[in-house]
């Protein structure tokens, strides 16, 4: 009987979290991001050096348009690419506890992503045909910080501090222009690690 | 202490479920409940009834798209049943 209502709370719990927050979240999808991120700026970095401007020295910030193709391809690609991992892991985490993994959950974690998202999306195309291209990338650092901030209701509360931290970054970005490779490189490298690491440690 | 009797309407594992997810959710579907707690139409659905009679969770039926929509939420009634139910089994596991 003892045992009954033991397995009975567990249950309530379990259930309670299972219902209101995606938990198929892994720290792994976190970890391959970062490290994706890392790759592309770096692949980011030769690709200016190539085009004879060296990232951290120089204080000329006009560049070509091919670059800035290849550039904004270079992010296209590691956005895909860290999605598909992170949607790969998260299947693979809720087949092995037997959970679903489309569920109402899903679809709220999903929507308060994707609306903050693509209004930083409009928001950093309006800057760049308004001639202000170099807000960009901290701009996108403050629309993912609020996405994720928006999310942390409907996944492991963790990712508010990602958020956070995200936020915090963008917003020294805006003051100090003109470093927003490094930005995100920290921002979507190695905080994606670290914070990975650390759920993948407190979750597993 | 007197000892307090847990409720019976709650004994079962799928009603537990369903007033759990309802707890920490404004209105869950037929559809939302069944994904969740992962058993068959005919068992949810008797289960649901039985919590419905009692007045522990309430139901709106409506319509989107012509195709009927049914929702539950749970009451206040079976918010505070539900609680109190919690708290008897915590006393009970710790021995009280």
């Amino acid at each position: 009987m003892a045992d009954k209502n033991i397995d009975d709370l567990k249950a309530i719990r379990s259930m309670m979290e299972q219902s209101s927050r995606f938990i198929s979240l892994s720290g792994w999808s976190g970890v391959f991001a970062g490290i994706y991120a890392l790759i592309a700026a770096g692949t980011a970095y030769m690709l200016f050096a190539n085009s004879g401007t060296h990232y951290f020295e120089t204080t000329n910030r006009t560049i070509s348009i091919d670059l800035l193709n290849q550039l904004f391809a270079i992010g296209m690609i590691t956005l895909v690419l860290a999605l598909t991992t992170g949607i790969l892991f998260s299947v693979r985490k809720s087949r092995k506890n037997n959970l679903q993994i489309w569920n109402h959950v899903t679809k709220k974690l999903l929507i308060n992503l994707a609306v903050p998202l693509a209004m930083g999306g409009i928001f950093c195309f309006a800057l760049f045909l308004n001639g202000s291209a170099v807000l960009i990338a901290p701009t996108t650092l403050i629309f993912y910080g609020l996405a994720l901030l928006n999310a942390g209701k409907y996944t492991f509360p963790a990712i508010t501090y990602l958020g956070y931290c995200q936020l915090v970054l963008g917003i020294i970005g805006l003051f100090f222009v003109g470093k927003g490779l490094l930005l995100w490189a920290i921002g979507f490298g190695v905080l994606h690690i670290i914070y990975g690491f650390y759920m993948q440690k407190k979750y597993q | 202490m007197n000892v307090q009797e847990l409720n019976k309407d709650f004994e079962n594992r799928t009603r537990l479920g369903i007033m759990s997810s309802l707890m920490v959710n404004d209105w869950l579907s037929f559809k939302d409940l069944k994904e969740l707690l992962n058993v068959t139409d005919g068992n949810l659905a008797s289960h649901i009834k039985g919590l419905e009679r009692k007045e522990y969770i309430e139901v709106k039926k409506e319509f989107i798209d012509r195709k009927p929509n049914t929702t539950y939420r749970v009451t206040q009634l079976g918010r505070m049943e539900f609680k109190k139910h919690i708290e008897i089994l915590e006393k009970l596991i710790k021995g009280e």
